[in-house]
């Protein structure tokens, strides 16, 4: 790790305090605000995710056309391609029971956080019990251990 | 052009208009443009549960993401300090939720798993994986909308609120 640009961290934390602020503003971060949406009270939600997915999906388009490898990293730019298989749907069912029940994501909880919300630790906890047990199961089941994807 | 039932439609779809979720998504597709643009990482929030996990537990499903523990500790601290500035900035002073604590923790835990088995979150799959218009992603995000929107309206048909 000693072998880091000394910028890289630097880097990550703007691009951390960039996104937190960005759930915040966007009120994503209020469990109250997704619940509405989930509900059909509050369609403005739609515009946070595609708003994100735009800007990051130019980057993601023209930044590869641009330059081969990431200044920080020297790595090559590369589209986040995840395999298909039937545990995307399974786990996002899961995941959406989660979702509609708490109306909090993980990046929304760290930001929910931030904004002075110390109830969301509950949330942030399950988050982790949950995590820990999936993780638990799978090392127990599968010893197989692809190698690791930089997303998520 | 503009005639009045299209904005009273408009008004009644979204209530607190779009500026600031429109405003809200840039800023979060910037930190992630941010990102990939100086080290071609496209960051999600969720790998951070199973990373910072890696420090306590042994679990070699854990230990894979040791090489980014450090990093991903980095960005969730920067996701939280860019939200308190805009807590300090816009909202004058801390904000705390009226969803009960037994919805928050259940649900985290539904959460925790889930994203952990589908291979991301609403960021992961939500934002880069739709940006990169991976259709696993794509797939996903239509998956769990689409039960959060189930399970949300049984839950408000029950009664619970908030």
């Amino acid at each position: 790790m000693s072998d880091r640009h000394p910028l890289f961290m630097p880097l990550i934390l703007i691009g951390g305090i960039l996104f937190g602020f960005g759930l915040a503003y966007s009120q994503m971060a209020r469990p109250e605000v997704v619940l509405d949406f989930l509900q059909f009270e509050d369609f403005g939600l739609l515009f946070v995710m595609f708003g994100a997915a735009v800007v990051s999906g130019l980057a993601f388009f023209l930044v590869p056309r641009l330059r081969d490898t990431a200044p920080l990293t020297g790595d090559r730019y590369e589209r986040r391609l995840k395999p298909f298989d039937r545990n995307v749907l399974i786990g996002g069912s899961i995941f959406g029971v989660g979702w509609g029940l708490s109306g909090i994501c993980p990046g929304a909880a760290y930001a929910s956080f931030g904004i002075g919300n110390v109830t969301i630790l509950w949330s942030i906890a399950g988050m982790f019990i949950g995590a820990y047990a999936q993780g638990y199961w799978r090392s127990r089941v599968t010893e197989d251990a692809p190698s690791p994807t930089s997303a998520d | 052009m503009l005639d009045p039932v299209v904005l009273q439609v408009g008004g009644e779809l979204f209530p607190n208009g779009i500026s600031r979720y429109a405003l809200g998504g840039l800023f979060v597709g910037l930190g992630v443009a941010v990102i990939y643009l100086g080290t071609a990482i496209p960051p999600g929030a969720s790998t951070f549960l199973e990373s910072t996990l890696s420090y306590f537990s042994g679990q070699s499903r854990f230990q894979k993401y040791v090489p980014s523990r450090d990093w991903r500790l980095v960005f969730t601290f920067g996701i939280v300090l860019g939200a308190a500035s805009y807590a300090l900035i816009y909202q004058g002073g801390a904000w705390t939720t009226a969803v009960h604590p037994w919805r928050l923790l259940v649900g985290g835990v539904f959460v925790g798993v889930g994203t952990r088995v589908g291979k991301g979150c609403t960021s992961g799959h939500g934002v880069c994986g739709v940006g990169s218009a991976s259709k696993t992603s794509i797939t996903g995000v239509i998956t769990f909308l689409l039960v959060a929107i189930v399970t949300a309206q049984v839950v408000a048909s029950l009664g619970v609120t908030p």
